[in-house]
């Protein structure tokens, strides 16, 4: 049997080599799942029977040398806003209980496809809004690493059930930072994708300009697994890019001589970033330039306006995203109501949550008469703007470094009624989500006893090298294996 | 604009038109998603999880629509624009699942276009050509402003007898293609409004874009009218919805020319509002009033990607595209030597211009095909939706029938016997002929004879005619046709009726 | 600086379909008020010339073969309504010609 902190290149070896079974793998999940259930509300739909009935199904082609994939038999959590035939999805919404998806995600076929068992799906912010795991009708989501923190989010239950070991890789979206800032907070290794690399078919939308599907694992190598498995060309989402996958895992050969690495000097000099955090993603590059990397200075000078624009963008996309949520089809309808305006105004205002209705209401104000200009317009403007720093620097450079967050994991409640401060905590991941580029996040050590994560930052359908640096990083340092002591 | 026409006035107002036609398109399947488009299903036969809009779900563009689209352009003279955008229109209704429809709205697929129709010309204006010896026919040029692609809602059912008092939700129909093609305000009375949609129609039809039947709702029209004294401003228009039948489209526009300008000479304004026609009553009534603009939050589909279209992809369409109604008018005058206005009819169904062509073919004679088409097919037809390929006939047993009669072989009366035998069941119409023994007699001594029987045995009528009474000639070869039992020619019989009379 | 009303905060409600009490009202204002406020700091950006980024990734125009697949089982299709009549969803009453 292996350790529970086993990552997916580990359990595919142990799985091969018979020191362990498939259904040993997703009993032993669902176990720890159980036993960390109360304190972490990392995973809060799990499915149990069904999924040890897929792990008999792996432990039998392997027996018979069918073997679909290096990921067969592994356990995999989704987000709860990937939908799976015959499974609820909620979104962490109130509007969504008791929704039952009549098809498959796009990344679920391909797990599926691959092997992979889907153990349940994780906590999150409501529609994928927010960046602590609060926003949610399951109950809050801890940090492994500090009960009384946040796990980040808004995929924070999939950060946390790689965190505390329930799982050696789970997925997750990210729209504006939710897969990098709850990497980031616990200590895992989050990636998101170029856009439209993964599909989103299936994925429910938040903002779909900026939506995109990326994986937790416990190492880059595990990602570059995870990432060959769901990723490449769906026809059935019209902005998934039709470029082949090529074989992350087969590039990782741990060399970064001749690397560039760029600092965008403004990412360093943000006030009210935490000098310790600064302090340790600058080791970390270090670290990479003591291997052979070359590290220069570059400028991303419109950093500052990337949150806004952002906001903006992604609250006028929700807003019509969301509007499908009325109550008529599936999902939650209000009792009593009369007519059928009744219904859509009570159903809604029941359904969402608070942090939801304000961003529709923001969104819906953004493309209101009168205002598009000022405020959609103006964001879609500055995006190009944003995508323009990005080109520059990238002239100069083959990766960008910077903080995952400006902090390390915050305090639960302490800024669930500040939403600007909030939504700053995304000031470092926005930018590439609005540019369309990839982005990692590799554990870099930790301050005050929690994790900080180290982002590179890559070109369009760079992953490969993000994948590869990160890999060197990790095979040079150990912060990547250090786990929580709790659940350690 | 031109100037307006002092016999289209009414009560003084000049009526300014614009239509709004709603065409689904010719495709198996929908604007967005795979589910199969079909007419008369139960609720939610013929759905996605796309159309149902399930969260997670997401819209590919059908590669079809992209060619009717340019068909449409082509054929109207339009701009097919090098990039258009589908957008958002956000609102919220039972039958729209998604809180938005897909449309195109700053940058449509087609724009800047015009078609031709026939309208009776004011006097002492422009020269035009005769139509059937009756009023002079112009031709007018109608603008499109654009036709852009969107999809279709789903139906909202209303029926008070349903157990509940609930509204019923079907969404078959939600995402099936649609081009909105909105007109300029080039239209001036109810007659040129439903001429615009017949030969709008007809040219959906002809290039394949559009089955355009009425009674499906595959052809749906809103039409927008206002009042003016002639040379002002335009007036304040009100939106008629939802025009399903010809009929309805001619009614409910002079119905509302009648409104607004009792409204305008009460001294009162028109206010801008949708409206409802009633067919029963013969009214148009107040739907909902447009007094704040609708604020509908267009924006750019983020899920969906800018269509462009190369000048490749339009020549490709253009060298499919078949014969255009006016150029087939056109040609069908100058070869065939038809009247302009006969050639109009001819060629208003590409069936039945291709029907005219073949039996020309094989009976060159396109003055009497072009008649028996016109006199007894299009009777056979009606008023209704029948096409030339809903009767047994072909063009072959058709020239065959026409060639008959042009040869004397066949009396006409004969010959539309035969005719309504092979539009019914078909069959061979020299076959029929002589099993119903109806080949014309053609030995003169024969009728010779019977004319002098019939001289003989009617003395008083003879007396008749001498004295100058030419009607009882008539009489006579009724008597004489009679006797052949209908099938001596008609022209014979006078001709040797009178030699005979003559000789005596 | 942006003040949002109440009555604008109604206007949008209604627009967005969220029925909003009196004091989430004047929350919303304050709140609503203040984003736009932070947001506000892009004007100090002059974007007169920029061309507005809607897709970051440009890609031609992806189409699907016009070919109808299986519809969806209508017994699944209405498997999650809170209401339907046979095969048709029900939703409360709809005032004929109210809309679309």
């Amino acid at each position: 049997m292996v350790d529970a902190f086993a990552g997916l290149v580990e359990q595919r070896d142990a799985l091969a080599s018979g020191s362990c079974s498939s259904r040993e793998l997703v009993d032993a999940a669902l176990e720890r799942h159980a036993a960390t259930h109360v304190r972490l509300n990392a995973v809060v739909h799990s499915r149990g029977e069904r999924a040890q009935r897929d792990a008999d199904e792996a432990d039998a082609r392997r027996a018979s040398g069918k073997v679909l994939s290096a990921l067969d038999g592994v356990a995999i959590v989704l987000k709860d806003n990937m939908v799976m035939r015959g499974e609820p999805t909620t979104c962490s919404s109130r509007i969504l209980e008791g929704y039952s998806s009549p098809f498959d995600a796009c990344v679920v076929e391909r797990l599926q496809a691959a092997g992979a068992v889907v153990l349940g799906a994780a906590n999150m912010d409501e529609f994928a809004m927010g960046s602590s795991t609060e926003n949610t009708i399951h109950g809050v989501a801890h940090n492994p690493w500090d009960l009384e923190r946040t796990c980040g989010g808004s995929s924070g239950g999939s950060a946390a059930s790689v965190s505390a070991g329930i799982v050696g890789g789970a997925l997750g979206s990210d729209t504006g930072g939710s897969i990098r800032q709850p990497a980031s907070f616990c200590g895992v290794t989050g990636l998101k994708p170029t856009y439209g690399r993964v599909s989103r078919w299936g994925l429910v939308a938040f903002a779909s300009s900026l939506d995109q599907i990326g994986t937790f694992t416990h190492s880059a190598a595990d990602a570059a697994l995870l990432l060959e498995t769901i990723a490449g060309h769906d026809p059935r989402d019209s902005t998934s890019i039709p470029e082949p996958v090529p074989q992350y895992s087969e590039g990782l050969d741990g060399d970064v001589e001749g690397l560039t690495i760029g600092l965008p000097k403004e990412y360093f000099d943000v006030s009210g970033g935490d000098p310790e955090v600064l302090e340790r993603v600058r080791a970390g590059v270090a670290d990479l330039e003591a291997a052979g990397a070359k590290v220069v200075e570059v400028s991303l000078p419109r950093t500052r306006y990337g949150v806004p624009a952002y906001y903006l963008i992604a609250n006028a996309e929700a807003s019509s995203n969301l509007a499908r949520f009325d109550g008529a089809r599936y999902g939650r309808r209000a009792e009593g109501v009369a007519d059928y305006q009744q219904m859509y105004e009570r159903s809604r205002s029941e359904g969402f949550g608070d942090e939801v209705k304000r961003r529709i209401m923001l969104g819906t104000y953004v493309l209101s008469a009168g205002y598009f200009d000022a405020y959609y317009k103006k964001a879609q403007q500055v995006r190009t703007l944003l995508r323009d720093d990005f080109d520059a620097a990238f002239s100069q450079c083959d990766v960008i470094a910077t903080p995952t967050s400006p902090e390390t994991a915050f305090a639960l409640g302490e800024k669930i009624d500040d939403p600007v401060s909030m939504y700053l905590s995304d000031i470092y991941t926005v930018s590439a989500n609005l540019a369309g580029i990839p982005g990692i996040s590799v554990p870099c050590g930790l301050t005050g006893g929690l994790p900080v994560g180290l982002q590179l930052l890559g070109r369009v359908l760079d992953e490969g090298r993000l994948l590869r640096v990160a890999d060197a990083y990790q095979r040079r340092t150990d912060h990547h294996l250090v786990h929580p002591p709790e659940f350690a | 604009m031109s100037e307006a026409r002092e016999d289209q006035l009414y009560m003084g107002y000049e009526v300014v038109i614009g239509l709004e036609v709603h065409t689904h398109l010719r495709t198996q399947s929908k604007l967005f998603s795979p589910a199969p488009v079909a007419y008369g299903d139960e609720p939610n036969h013929n759905t996605h999880p796309v159309d149902l809009a399930l969260p997670g779900v997401l819209p590919v563009l059908n590669r079809s629509v992209i060619e009717l689209a340019i068909r449409l352009g082509l054929a109207t003279h339009s701009t097919i624009n090098e990039r258009s955008v589908f957008s958002r229109k956000n609102y919220f209704y039972p039958d729209l699942p998604k809180g938005y429809q897909i449309s195109q709205f700053e940058e449509p697929t087609v724009s800047d276009g015009w078609l031709e129709i026939e309208v009776a010309s004011g006097k002492g204006k422009k020269k035009g050509k005769k139509k059937g010896g009756g009023a002079e026919v112009v031709q007018k040029r109608i603008g499109i402003t654009r036709a852009h692609l969107e999809e279709d809602a789903g139906k909202s059912i209303h029926d008070a007898t349903h157990a509940t008092t609930d509204t019923l939700v079907d969404l078959n129909r939600a995402g099936v293609p649609l081009l909105e093609i909105v007109s300029e305000p080039d239209l001036r009375s109810a007659a040129e409004a439903s001429a615009y949609l017949k030969k709008l129609r007809a040219i959906l039809r002809y290039i394949g874009v559009s089955d355009a039947d009425m009674e499906k709702g595959q052809f749906r029209c809103d039409a927008n009218v206002s009042l003016r004294r002639p040379g002002a401003e335009l007036g304040t228009r009100t939106e008629i919805k939802n025009l399903n039948s010809f009929a309805f489209v001619e009614a409910a526009i002079n119905a509302e020319v009648e409104r607004q300008a009792e409204v305008l000479d009460d001294g009162d304004e028109v206010v801008q509002a949708t409206m409802a026609f009633d067919p029963a009553t013969g009214h148009t009534s107040v739907m909902r009033l447009k007094e704040n603009a609708d604020d509908y939050r267009y924006f750019d589909d983020p899920d969906l990607v800018p269509l462009m279209i190369s000048e490749a992809d339009i020549e490709a369409v253009q060298a499919q595209l078949p014969e255009l109604p006016d150029d087939k008018r056109d040609r069908f005058v100058a070869e065939y030597a038809l009247s302009e206005s006969d050639a109009t009819t001819l060629t208003q169904s590409r069936a039945l211009a291709q029907f005219f062509e073949d039996a020309t073919v094989i009976h060159a004679q396109p003055k009497s095909v072009a008649n028996w088409i016109l006199r007894d097919v299009l009777q056979s037809l009606g008023e209704g939706d029948r096409s030339i390929e809903d009767l047994a006939l072909t063009p072959e047993s058709f020239a065959a029938l026409v060639a008959l009669v042009d040869s004397g072989r066949l009396t006409a009366k004969s010959g539309r016997e035969i005719y309504g035998v092979l539009a019914e069941s078909g069959g061979d119409p020299e076959a029929i002929m002589a099993e119903r023994g109806l080949e014309s007699v053609q030995d003169t001594g024969l009728i010779e004879g019977v004319a002098r029987e019939v001289i003989a045995s009617n003395p008083d009528s003879v007396d008749k005619y001498r004295e100058g009474d030419g009607k009882v000639l008539n009489f006579l070869m009724g008597q004489v046709m009679k006797a052949t039992q209908g099938k001596a020619n008609p022209a014979d019989v006078k001709q040797i009726l009178e030699r005979e009379l003559a000789a005596q | 600086m942006t003040k949002i009303s109440a009555d604008q905060v109604t206007y949008i409600a209604g627009l967005a379909r969220l029925s909003l009490d009196p004091d989430e009202v004047d929350r919303m204002a304050r709140d609503m008020d203040r984003i736009l406020e932070w947001v506000a700091t892009l004007e100090e950006l002059d974007t007169s010339d920029i061309t507005p980024t809607a897709h970051a990734i440009e890609l031609e125009t992806p189409v699907r073969e016009d070919e109808a697949a299986p519809a969806l089982d209508p017994e699944v299709a209405v498997s999650n309504a809170p209401r339907h009549v046979g095969t048709a969803f029900s939703v409360p009453k709809v005032l004929e010609g109210e809309e679309g």
